[in-house]
């Protein structure tokens, strides 16, 4: 259906058509994500607001729901300063690498059957490798920036989300051997089968149930890489100020603040994606669909922002030795386990 | 002009550029960043190859991994690039003919004439095989013992690394997680029942006593 109206403009457009297409779902993504990414931070101040018994904001528009859009334009009219000893350029550069890498990776992210920018077979491999570049944003800013703030932020940061990533690349692996697949369309296609799907039950089908360990292991290291509460020392307020982002203003600033949202969503959608399966209905008499992603990544952006009213600051070397002492060992271990499982009469992956 | 060639062209020119800028930018930390740069076009060159699990291997391991280390080293020494430039004619003489010795190896294996590269075809993938599935087969079953080797060298070469730089220093102060872990209530509280203890009530003018 959606070929019949499209093929006259296809005709009409000729070999510029690919291009145009594509920008139009690039389009399609990212306004609803910014719209998402506004709201998130009200979302935010709300749910905080209420888990402290306070109202939260109220002012702006009807029950606040203005706010995101009065901060946006008071963020847009700021000036932007650069610091005089600061490096011209990359002070700059270092905004545009933390914020690209956040909106680059939803290429791959598929929002229901079908429904994806770029359905690669390497989709996970694309996902950890722009994930990895997101570090650079933030040294980049934290050297330019020339102050010692912004550096020590930025040293914590980059060591804190280069230890994570290797927690979730070995949590990933446990996934991909299940689901025997690089493409999350697969991934998730796969986590419909199983005994409880059969029996109109699917959400104990999902991935999170078989790899339990792994799957709190990902979405701790999700918060972590995240640079969030409770393993936020990265902008530890009363230690650093805010970081690497202690010398930006305006829309500088702003575009640090929208990475770390936009990839809150992101890594809500990807732990949706392998584990709380994706697109597909909990029970069987409902249809699959987007409206179940929407929600599975809802839920997951609220346990964020619940775990930030909730936990207390982490030590920052408690933070590397939960890390590697204890992630690292025991997604190993759940590696080996799932392969014995695989292999052995009672695995329930055929 | 096809639009891969055109992409070619685009990877190449950038990344010939920043490999030339890794050598002559007068900062380190702009050089280091340069060389991520070129790695990156790298990767894209490779894509365009359809090898697409070394470009994106490429991207994690050097550019994900290895060059945000070496940057932190870099950024943390204090090098001081006038010096470092010193020696530049006087080395030259010796890096142009290194230089120039590798472009003529490289000409060597790539025109295919002596070196019959032309022998080793372009693997076909069958239709629907990606390129990450093809290079697992034969990894890990023609080539499953080099591997494995590889693999356990390289493990001991990380033991052997972290063991040479791992130092007990006799004023470090560490802490143990487990004992902290393991602490109890008793081992940090007394709770001592005793009378309370008031000063000597003081009548104040009106006649009650301050609170």
């Amino acid at each position: 259906m959606m070929n019949a109206f499209l093929a006259p403009i296809q005709q009409w457009l000729g070999p510029v058509f690919p291009l145009l297409w594509t920008l139009l779902k690039i389009v399609l993504i990212l306004v609803p994500l910014m719209l998402s990414v506004a709201y998130l931070t009200f979302w935010e101040r709300k749910v905080l607001g209420w888990m402290h018994v306070r109202i939260g904001p109220n002012r702006v528009g009807p029950w606040g729901l203005l706010q995101p859009i009065a901060d946006g334009l008071k963020l847009f009219f700021k000036e932007v300063i650069l610091p005089k000893v600061a490096d011209r350029e990359l002070y700059f550069v270092g905004p545009v690498l933390a914020i690209a890498p956040a909106l680059a990776m939803w290429a791959v992210i598929p929002f229901s059957d079908g429904w994806v920018l770029a359905n690669i077979d390497a989709g996970v491999l694309y996902l950890l490798a722009v994930g990895s570049i997101g570090v650079y944003g933030i040294i980049i800013a934290g050297w330019a920036s020339n102050s010692k703030y912004a550096f020590l932020g930025a040293m914590r940061s980059s060591a804190q989300m280069i230890s994570y990533e290797v927690a979730m690349g070995l949590a990933l692996i446990s996934v991909l051997m299940v689901s025997s697949s690089l493409n999350l369309s697969a991934i998730v296609h796969a986590q419909a089968h199983g005994y409880f799907a059969a029996q109109g039950i699917g959400f104990l089908s999902w991935n999170w149930l078989p790899l339990l360990p792994v799957f709190a292991v990902y979405l701790i290291s999700g918060v972590a890489e995240l640079n969030r509460a409770p393993f936020d020392v990265v902008e530890g307020e009363s230690e650093i100020v805010a970081g690497h982002m202690v010398e930006y203003s305006g829309m500088s600033f702003a575009m640090f603040f929208l990475a770390e949202y936009a990839n809150m969503i992101l890594v809500a959608a990807m732990v949706s994606v392998f584990f709380l399966g994706g697109w597909l209905s909990p029970v069987g008499f409902l249809p699959d669909g987007f409206f179940w992603l929407a929600v599975k990544i809802s839920a997951v952006l609220f346990f964020f922002l619940w775990i930030r009213a909730t936990f207390p600051r982490y030590r920052y070397d408690q933070i590397m030795r939960l890390g590697w002492k204890v992630f690292v060992p025991l997604t190993l271990v759940w590696i080996l386990v799932v392969g014995v499982w695989m292999m052995s009469p009672l695995t329930i992956w055929k | 002009m096809e639009f891969t060639t055109f992409l070619f062209y685009l990877f190449a020119a950038v990344m010939l550029f920043s490999a030339l800028r890794v050598i002559t930018a007068r900062n380190p930390v702009h050089a280091v960043l340069f060389l991520v740069l070129a790695f990156f076009n790298a990767a894209g060159l490779w894509l365009l190859l359809q090898a697409e699990f070394l470009a994106i291997a490429l991207i994690m391991v050097y550019v994900g991994a290895v060059m945000v280390l070496f940057l932190f080293v870099v950024m943390m020494l204090d090098i001081n690039i006038e010096r470092l430039r010193h020696g530049f004619w006087g080395h030259l003489p010796l890096g142009a003919t290194i230089g120039a010795i590798m472009v003529v190896e490289m000409a060597t294996v790539l025109t295919g004439k002596y070196f019959g590269l032309s022998n080793f075809p372009a693997h076909a993938l069958p239709v629907g095989e990606s390129n990450t599935k093809a290079l697992a087969r034969i990894l890990f079953t023609d080539y499953v013992y080099p591997f494995e080797l590889a693999s356990v060298i390289l493990l001991v070469a990380i033991i052997a690394a972290v063991m040479l730089t791992l130092r007990q220093r006799k004023d470090t102060k560490g802490m143990h997680p487990s004992d902290q872990v393991a602490v109890k209530r008793s081992d940090r509280l007394r709770i001592v029942a005793m009378a309370s203890e008031n000063e000597s009530p003081a009548t104040d003018s009106k006649g009650g006593t301050p609170v």
